[in-house]
């Protein structure tokens, strides 16, 4: 069992989570209440690394973090080490490869709010910040909880992308994912199975604790 | 306090109205559905933008597309009852009043529930309330924000014709502690001649009659948009008594009315809509008849449509009463203005719907 690839992958979700969680409310509201020119075009980008094979994915941020890209040469510059194979690149990388499961349940959770009851918060004098905490988000929130456990559940389980961008070095960038194939391949199977079950245990929890609670919370609000 | 409006537009529906309503009146836009009053509502309340429009409270410009001037719902101080209330399903009644309020008073929530007849129902959630008691948690929520312009959005569409009665009773009621313009939009004729003060008829997108209730009532035209059936005249009335055989006699102008058992103690104003398509008139005091309200008076003037009817108006005791028959009854009768003419009304063609309480100001001004 390795504890140092399954403590980096439950870091990795972690920030993938904590990061895209603003990204996950603003751009689902934006997108469920907006109605704006090439707005098919911003959904099917975000929606783009779900259809994407990860090598396709992993090979472009591989390029554009590289040495010779600016956005590498600005991070190396700024933070003195490279943005590939570093648990910031693969951070990075996670954002990019989570957005369609951050935005897409989240869009969907604002957009059955009926027009009607963000019109009446606004008629009660609710500036659009006011609204968002007290009538949006309470009732949007199920999607936007679902947009995290699958942003959480799916860093665990993500290997192609994780693989090119980062590599597999201990403590830096060899995910549970990584550590498994690893395990694999070196024909330890007894590991490799010891790894997969925690992996199964950890994310069907998360999911039933999460359907769990929007079940409870559907009752309250009947 | 007056709220003045101007709209024109070209799409989503062709639009061009302009109106004016004082503090303290009520005044119904009525239309049919796809006539654009709701989009004038939405207009007021910052929900829409005409390409031209000027919406002012008290002469201080909201909406102002030649100066530029285009503030957001929130900064427009309106009360708004939705269609379908548009409550906030995860907050109580209470909650759903405080959250309209600038500073969170309890205790003024609390009498503002009581005050729409919600009391001890703070705690429940919209979905644990009938569509009566959302409505009027709507409308409690709609008065929290101490608003410059009440609108309602066919406020009583949603509800049982019973429920839909009792509130007709309780707006009217509540009327006597309003202070700012009150805008109703509604299809039902019905319900505007009984509730407002003035109508404004809108239909497709322009105004086809403004005036007084009973001015825009007794024009056949401005009804020709609203079907011709609605043309009713209103008549002031007090419960004089309920009788054993379930009907209630009214003091009118008019004299004695009987109409089938009308809620309420002996005493109480009310209004009562007389359909003129049920009104039969006679020359002489007819004898031998079933329909128990006669009522004595004289023709007032003869309005004769483009169709097979004619509307005759009838003074009864200073009161007009209004009777659609037909260009052929009145060459019979030979119908001419000043002359004695006695207006027949069954008694139980006068729906409990068409009568509600007395408007504080219809007292004072005796209607």
């Amino acid at each position: 069992m390795d504890w140092t690839a399954l403590s980096l992958s439950l870091h990795l979700a972690g920030w993938t989570v904590v990061i895209l969680l603003p990204v996950s409310v603003l751009m689902g509201r934006f997108l469920a209440f907006r109605q704006f020119r090439g707005k098919a075009l911003v959904e099917a980008l975000v929606m783009l690394p779900l259809v994407l094979p990860p090598t396709v994915l992993g090979f472009y941020l591989l390029v554009s973090f590289g040495r010779e890209s600016l956005l590498g040469q600005a991070w190396a510059g700024v933070f003195g080490q490279p943005l590939v194979f570093s648990f910031p690149g693969l951070v990075v990388a996670s954002l990019l490869f989570n957005l369609p499961f951050a935005v897409q349940p989240a869009q969907r959770g604002f957009q059955a709010i009926p027009a009607e009851v963000r019109e009446a918060a606004a008629t009660c004098g609710m500036s659009p910040w006011r609204s968002l905490w007290t009538v949006e988000l309470p009732l949007a929130w199920p999607g936007v909880v679902t947009a995290m456990v699958l942003t959480f559940a799916h860093t665990l389980g993500e290997f192609g992308v994780v693989l090119m961008v980062g590599g597999s070095i201990p403590g830096e960038t060899r995910t549970i994912a990584i550590a498994i194939y690893d395990r694999v391949q070196a024909f330890d199977t007894d590991a490799a199975a010891v790894m997969s079950a925690v992996l199964v245990a950890i994310s069907l929890v998360t999911i039933a604790v999460t359907f769990a609670l929007s079940a409870r919370l559907g009752r309250r609000l009947g | 306090m007056a709220l003045e409006v101007m709209a024109r537009a070209a799409a989503p529906i062709p639009l061009e109205v302009a109106f004016r309503v004082e503090p303290g009146e009520l005044l119904a836009l009525v239309g049919h559905s796809g006539s654009g009053k709701t989009t004038l509502l939405r207009t007021i309340a910052g929900l829409w933008r005409p390409e031209v429009a000027r919406v002012s409270v008290d002469g201080v410009p909201w909406l102002d597309t030649a100066a530029r001037v285009n503030l957001p719902p929130h900064r427009r101080r309106v009360g708004y009852v939705f269609q379908n209330y548009a409550l906030f399903p995860h907050m109580t009644a209470l909650q759903n009043v405080m959250a309209a309020m600038a500073a969170r008073d309890t205790a003024e929530a609390t009498r503002i529930l009581d005050l729409v007849n919600l009391q001890g129902l703070s705690g429940r959630r919209p979905s644990q309330l009938s569509g009566g008691q959302q409505q009027r948690v709507a409308l409690a929520r709609a008065l929290a924000r101490r608003p410059q312009a009440l609108l309602l959005d066919e406020p009583f569409s949603a509800v049982d014709r019973a429920t839909r009665e009792r509130l007709y009773a309780e707006i009217i009621a509540l009327r006597a502690h309003l202070r700012m313009p009150v805008v109703l939009v509604t299809h039902d004729v019905n319900e505007a001649q009984l509730l407002a003060d003035r109508m404004v008829v809108i239909d497709k997108g322009r105004v086809l009659r403004a005036g007084t209730t009973a001015e825009v009532m007794a024009d056949p035209r401005a009804l020709g948009a609203m079907g011709i059936r609605e043309l009713a005249a209103m008549l002031p009335a007090t419960i004089a008594a309920h009788l054993p055989d379930g009907l209630s006699q009214l003091e009118a102008p008019t004299g004695p009315l009987f109409l089938p058992r009308v809620e309420g103690p002996p005493g109480t104003r009310l209004r009562v809509r007389i359909m003129a398509h049920d009104v039969i008139l006679s020359r002489s005091r007819p004898e031998g008849l079933s329909a128990q309200n006669i009522l004595a008076g004289h023709v007032a003037r003869v309005v004769s449509g483009a169709g097979p009817g004619a509307i005759v108006h009838v003074d009864v005791g200073g009161h007009e009463i209004l009777a659609r028959i037909t260009r052929r009854a009145l060459e019979q009768l030979d119908l001419q203005p000043g002359q004695e003419v006695h207006a027949i009304l069954k008694s139980l063609s006068v729906a409990r719907d068409h009568v509600a309480g007395a408007h504080p100001d219809h007292m004072a001004r005796g209607l």
